[in-house]
């Protein structure tokens, strides 16, 4: 009897999925649906025993009274019985430490030292304890932000606070004001950081300003980004996306000068530090000595494209007065980036065309030449939780030529083209807790390189803590990398967040 | 001799069942997917994550999560927009996805203390998500075309459904076997297998609410018994059709957070 009236629910059940197609309900599921606890047990009982094994990986036990185990038991919310499941109850989440006034940042110490050598510096490279403090502020039309770091140095010898250098003891990162007043217009006003441009570690069109003095002493890699006192109109289309930056007053890089991290001198014909700090003369009159940047992009077939203008200042002091007082020369950069998927990884490339405003002819030995600049780029996982990204970048002069002959007797005449291959490195380990990376820029003509390490530990959501190093190389003094080796240091740090 | 025929016919019509299982398991995974990723043309929740490792020591994660469906496709093309709130070190980090059926996601991840805007290979979609147990791809979906699916058995609640992938590159698994419940087509356990057929993997839907009509799971665990410990995810203040505008999906609100959308 019990047999007949299967046979015909499986028969009923069939019918349908001849006729129209659709996923036929075999025999019980229709009845299922009723989710009366007799009627399941009942069908239970006469339902077929689980094949051997399967039972094991199913695990959990149904609810009292069903013989077999036959899957997960329901979660709230799908039991049946909907009324008294409706409201799940979610666990109270851990409310973490949170600093009053709705304030988000940091407190952290860091302290480094030089393992090689340096007669003009200290030994100490970093010694400091900061507090970063930072505010939304949200109305109906607007968004303020603010940023700022109170910090106590042991190294600089620096009391007032200056907020262009970040020295003192308080460097204002952010203090501006976003609003939208068109659906397709944001308009992002005051100090702010801004980046764009698709090298890693490496700028071609991003002329906003750098610290490297954070970077190669071991800041964390916030501070490789100096702020800006600017305007950034961006217009969005379907077209197009463009973007204007105007920097009213020329913010100039955080640049190597010497009173903190020594450099070679080709005046003086040896590496100097803090017996010969570069002070170049001032570009600091509001609105005539002043910054213009854009970039209009777009997506094209997976790829982001961008084209990029700038007007303003070398953002180091790439010239020397007849009297030789150091200053920033003009420039003017045009340039294009491109990025996208490419077998599995990210391929980027990027140039720009320096122009040298100052000396376009190139015949001027005390102004840096125009050049352009290239990289091309690939990043991938190349195991699990492993990253590999590889870069070459290229820079060329332009008016080599004119470069040689105009070089005083004596003078080494650089190379026509410069060569950089950088490898990063990073391996995410213990749940993504630990950290481990390495960043490497190799000159092969220059015949020196940097390369800088890091390991870094989450304790716990709030803590961390970290080490590493920054090591420089090279085979003279006077190249890029070469010149800074004798502030090579290793470093140590631990960060509360809140 | 009425009792043979009845067999014969029984035989048949059990035959026809099991081919018309055949067809119809990818149905029936296509709908789980839908039920799991695209119910609605949008949606957004709050998630709170509770991440719990071998020693058992919890790390948290807070974050917002805002989902469109390209043209309203169900198992189409998908943007997520992920803003994180917590811990204090990834405080207003955002995250964006294009999700591609047949091809590899466009991911970027926006830091706003650098103002850097990268973006990440597509290779590790099967790696932890922000050092959860759940992978990005579980945050995602992974697509009901990339797997052979097999209906391994029907109970009261459940089919189960046991998937193999077509493309082993890139997949850590041997097969999985998902538990969907008949009723709603939500996936209520998901286990994976080894090489040697052992569970090491397991997502299990823990709380499941009606929200706008929709069954939603609220409350859901991942447990991996090769680096150990649980992931625990639950989702609140959850809403569909909002009505999200597609350009939150892009670059301009990675920079400048779509402030209203996110509260």
């Amino acid at each position: 009897m019990k047999l007949k009236t299967i046979l015909t629910a499986a028969l009923l059940g069939v019918t349908p999925a001849i006729a129209q197609d659709a996923p036929p309900l075999p025999a019980g599921l229709s009845s299922s649906d009723a989710q009366e606890e007799a009627d399941k047990k009942d069908r239970s009982s006469s339902a077929p025993t689980l094949p051997s094994g399967l039972d094991d990986n199913t695990a959990p036990t149904l609810p009292s009274g069903l013989g077999e185990p036959t899957g997960p038991a329901l979660p709230p919310g799908l039991a049946g019985n909907e009324s008294e499941t409706e409201e799940t109850t979610l666990s109270n989440t851990n409310e973490p430490f949170s600093a009053p006034f709705g304030l988000t940042g940091f407190i952290e110490a860091r302290a480094g030292a030089r393992i090689v050598s340096d007669p003009t510096q200290k030994t100490l490279s970093i010694g400091e304890i900061r507090a970063q403090l930072g505010r939304d502020i949200e109305t109906r039309h607007a968004t303020f932000r603010f940023v700022g770091d109170f910090f106590y140095d042991q190294v600089e010898d620096v009391s007032d606070v200056d907020l262009e250098t970040g020295r003192g003891f308080f460097d204002l990162r952010e203090a501006n004001v976003l609003v939208r007043p068109l659906e397709f217009l944001d308009i992002k006003a005051g100090r702010q950081i801004l980046t764009w441009g698709v090298g890693d570690l490496v700028f071609i069109n991003d002329l906003f300003p750098k610290d490297f003095r954070s970077f190669f002493i071991g800041r964390d890699d916030e501070y490789l980004k100096a702020p800006s006192d600017a305007i950034r109109i961006s217009a969005f289309s379907n077209i197009a996306n463009i973007e204007f930056v105007y920097t009213p007053r020329f913010d100039a890089d955080r640049f190597i000068s010497g009173d903190r991290i020594s450099y070679y001198n080709p005046a003086l014909g040896r590496t100097a530090g803090r017996d010969a700090v570069i002070t170049p003369e001032a570009r600091d009159d509001w609105f005539s000595e002043d910054e213009f940047a854009a970039r209009a992009y777009r997506n094209i077939a997976g790829f982001e494209t961008a084209l990029y203008g700038y007007a303003g200042y070398w953002k180091t002091p790439e010239g020397q007065t007849p009297t030789g007082e150091p200053f920033h020369p003009r420039l003017a950069v045009i340039g294009g980036s491109l990025r996208g998927p490419v077998r599995g990884g990210i391929l980027t490339a990027e140039a720009g065309h320096y122009f040298s405003r100052d000396d376009l002819s190139g015949a001027d030995p005390f102004i840096r030449n125009s050049e352009t600049r290239f990289l091309v780029g690939y990043e991938r996982e190349i195991a699990s939780e492993l990253t590999a990204s590889v870069q070459y970048v290229g820079e060329i002069l332009s008016d080599y030529a004119a470069l040689s002959s105009s070089l005083p007797p004596g003078a080494a005449a650089p190379d026509r083209m410069r060569h950089v291959v950088t490898l990063r490195l990073t391996k995410l380990m213990l749940n993504q807790n630990l950290t481990l990376s390495g960043f490497n820029f190799w000159s092969p003509n220059e015949k020196d390189g940097y390369f800088r390490f890091r390991a870094s530990y989450k304790l716990n959501d709030a803590w961390l803590t970290e080490a590493g190093g920054n090591i420089f190389y090279g085979s003279n003094e006077n190249t890029f990398f070469g010149q800074l080796q004798d502030n090579t240091n290793l470093f140590v740090g631990v960060r509360r967040n809140f | 001799m009425f009792v043979k025929k009845l067999v014969t016919t029984a035989a048949i019509a059990t035959l026809s069942i099991s081919t018309a299982f055949a067809q119809d398991v990818q149905e029936i995974v296509n709908k789980a997917s839908v039920a799991a990723y695209y119910q609605g043309e949008d949606g957004r929740a709050k998630v709170h994550m509770s991440i719990k490792d071998a020693q058992g020591r919890e790390r948290t994660r807070d974050f917002v999560i805002l989902r469109k469906d390209v043209d309203n496709v169900d198992n189409g093309e998908q943007r997520f927009y992920v803003f994180f709130e917590r811990p204090a070190d990834v405080n207003k980090t955002s995250f964006l996805v294009w999700k591609h059926a047949d091809a590899d996601d466009d991911r970027w991840l926006y830091l706003p203390a650098l103002d850097l805007v990268k973006r990440i290979a597509p290779s590790d979609e099967r790696t932890s998500f922000v050092g959860s147990h759940f992978f990005y791809e579980d945050v995602s979906g992974r697509g009901p075309e990339e797997d052979n699916h097999v209906l391994e058995e029907e109970t009261d609640d459940y089919y189960v459904v046991n998937s193999t992938p077509k493309d082993t590159a890139g997949v850590e698994f041997t097969s999985y076997k998902n538990w969907i419940h008949k009723t709603t087509l939500i996936p209520v356990k998901t286990e994976y297998y080894d090489e040697s057929g052992d569970a090491y993997r397991t997502y299990t839907a823990l709380g499941v609410e009606t929200i706008d009509g929709k069954p939603t799971v609220v409350k859901s665990s991942m447990a991996d018994t090769r680096i150990g410990g649980v992931t625990e995810m639950q989702y609140s203040e959850v809403a569909y059709d909002t009505g999200l505008p597609e350009d939150i999906f892009s670059e301009r609100y990675l920079r400048n957070p779509p402030r209203r959308e996110l509260r």
